[in-house]
């Protein structure tokens, strides 16, 4: 069903991790994904390995959750697997026909699937532990000196608070019109490619003219309430640095450096 | 009476398994006779939208079967397809599924997935049409110029263009004015008289039920509380309260001027008992109107 789709979904909580200014979470995960590719060796891995699993029991945010996230990209997980174990060069310890294994080979290949895994996992955290709402807003924070050179930074974050707010809204509206379709004998899933993809027109169709007419409203909406972009807004809920908020950035900053250390002395 | 669709200790979880599990409706047991008009009322989130899905395969049950005229609607994919064009399934605000260019291309489209033949759908949409006074004028147009009560008319005709032997309408009338409800309803009422199909009618709306439903079936809390003719139930007006839901405004009426003091008999709940009755009344009293 499509309802099961988690991607980008908010669990809301009160740990150390939800509390976070989102600035904050931002910079720890380019951080965090700046630190994964610098890793190369075993011990910096079980570093990052370590951080990861740590800050997910700090968000108590179960396992389960954070697997299940992984799923719809199991494909690409094995394909990487697959092309590191049989196209890194080594002594071949095992061959069946024109695969051969090498130690460099298995050694490559976890190691790259554990990279993406931590990857997905660790941004999956910031969107698991941080409301759309105050990611976008954070964003716009974190942007905002590009306001200088005439990047529309209100605009661009306000379009995308608008359309993590209406995923949920036009994924129902997905399925009630599947639903209609169907009882009306429309058939989604057999057929030749060609056909499938003539099927969704009557799903497509009413889903656009429903999006365009709630634009519509929601434009109306907002000017009846005097929205007029950016300029001189205030804000209800101001975002706040707290002295955690510091503590994180400099861990943050310390794993950093730890890796670029290990790079260095390649362990 | 022929039982048409009978249902088997039915139940269905959303999300099983997950923090999210919700039981939507919990051991069901129905049947529903050919011919036979019923009225579905219940409050919001009280299952039967859930329980209507079940009705033409839509939804597959967590446990519990479904039987349409005594075959099993889930024995196998083929059947579960097929009782689609049997049990006719119009949803709340069907006029958001229009997608076709015209409006006789979108009535088509159902009779067209049963792969009928060119002549035999042109027959059933103008029969259709018909049904819901959708005039041939109107066959080009895009269903989009229309107004809303005309694309839910043609949203209607759609699905009883596929003529299934039962059709289940949830909310036909939400959002209409009184006059395009009425139209509407009266439009049902003939369907049925001329065809003699099953019709299930999803309402909140009491008055509707009691004016055309000869059975109501009332759901709360995922299960059926109330199964019997409109004046067995309403006459249980304290218990429908009790469940957040209405009476017929003829039933309310009646209640209070009972509670006045004046002897009117129990079964009341349309607008013509009630006046039968209070003339019957004036007129024991020796006046005449």
């Amino acid at each position: 069903m499509l309802k099961d789709i988690t991607l980008g979904q908010y669990f809301p909580g009160d740990t150390v991790v939800h509390r976070l200014d989102p600035r904050t979470k931002l910079i720890l995960v380019i951080v965090y994904i700046a630190a994964l590719f610098i890793a190369v060796g075993y011990v910096s891995y079980a570093m990052m390995l370590a951080v990861t699993v740590s800050c997910i029991a700090v968000s108590r945010i179960s396992p389960k959750t954070i697997l299940k996230g992984l799923k719809p990209l199991i494909f690409i997980i094995v394909l990487t697997a697959l092309l590191n174990l049989f196209y890194t060069g080594g002594e071949p310890i095992a061959q069946f026909w024109i695969f051969k294994f090498t130690w460099e080979g298995i050694k490559q290949a976890s190691l790259m699937v554990l990279r993406i895994m931590m990857l997905i996992s660790g941004t999956f955290l910031l969107t698991y532990t941080t409301s759309p709402i105050a990611l976008t807003d954070g964003l716009e924070k974190l942007l905002n000196p590009l306001k200088k050179i005439k990047v529309p930074v209100h605009e661009m974050s306000m379009m995308m608070s608008m359309a993590l707010r209406f995923i949920p809204t036009l994924v129902e509206e997905t399925d009630k019109i599947m639903s209609a379709q169907k009882a009306r004998g429309a058939d989604f899933e057999t057929g030749k490619l060609t056909d499938r993809a003539k099927a969704l027109l009557p799903l497509l169709v009413p889903l656009f003219v429903s999006a365009f007419r709630r634009a519509d409203e929601l434009a109306v909406a907002m000017e009846s309430r005097c929205y007029h972009g950016g300029e001189g807004r205030t804000r209800m809920k101001q975002l706040r640095m707290h002295s955690r908020d510091a503590w994180a950035l400099i861990l943050g900053a310390a794993v950093l450096a730890a890796t670029i250390v290990m790079n260095v002395y390649g362990l | 009476m022929d039982c048409v669709i009978r249902i088997e200790a039915l139940s269905h979880i959303y999300s099983r398994g997950t923090p999210f599990e919700k039981v939507a409706i919990e051991d069901i047991n129905l049947e529903i006779y050919k011919g036979q008009m019923v009225g579905l009322i219940g409050h919001t989130g009280s299952g039967k939208s859930t329980f209507i899905q079940h009705l033409n395969g839509l939804l597959a049950p967590t446990t519990g079967r479904i039987f349409y005229e005594g075959a099993d609607i889930f024995a196998s994919k083929t059947a579960t397809r097929d009782v689609r064009f049997k049990v006719g399934l119009v949803f709340q605000y069907p006029e958001y599924q229009l997608f076709e260019e015209t409006v006789y291309r979108d009535i088509a489209f159902g009779p067209k997935n049963m792969k009928l033949s060119e002549a035999e759908v042109d027959e059933r949409v103008r029969e259709a049409a018909q049904f819901v006074g959708i005039p041939e004028e109107l066959f080009e147009k895009s269903p989009l110029e229309l107004s809303g009560g005309q694309k839910r008319r043609i949203a209607i005709a759609g699905v009883i263009a596929m003529r299934p032997g039962v059709l289940i309408l949830d909310e036909p009338t939400a959002g209409l004015d009184p006059s395009g409800c009425e139209g509407i309803l009266q439009n049902i009422v003939d369907y049925r008289r001329k065809t003699g199909s099953t019709v299930i009618l999803v309402t909140h709306s009491m008055d509707d039920a009691a004016r055309i439903a000869e059975r109501i079936i009332v759901f709360a809390d995922g299960r059926v509380a109330m199964d019997g003719a409109p004046e067995a139930v309403f006459s249980r007006a304290d218990e429908l309260l009790a469940m957040g839901l209405d009476v017929p405004a003829p039933t309310s009426i009646a209640k209070a001027l009972r509670q006045k003091g004046l002897s009117l008999p129990d079964a009341i709940y349309t607008l013509d008992q009630l006046r039968d009755a209070v003339l019957a009344l004036a007129g024991g009293g020796g006046e005449t109107c």
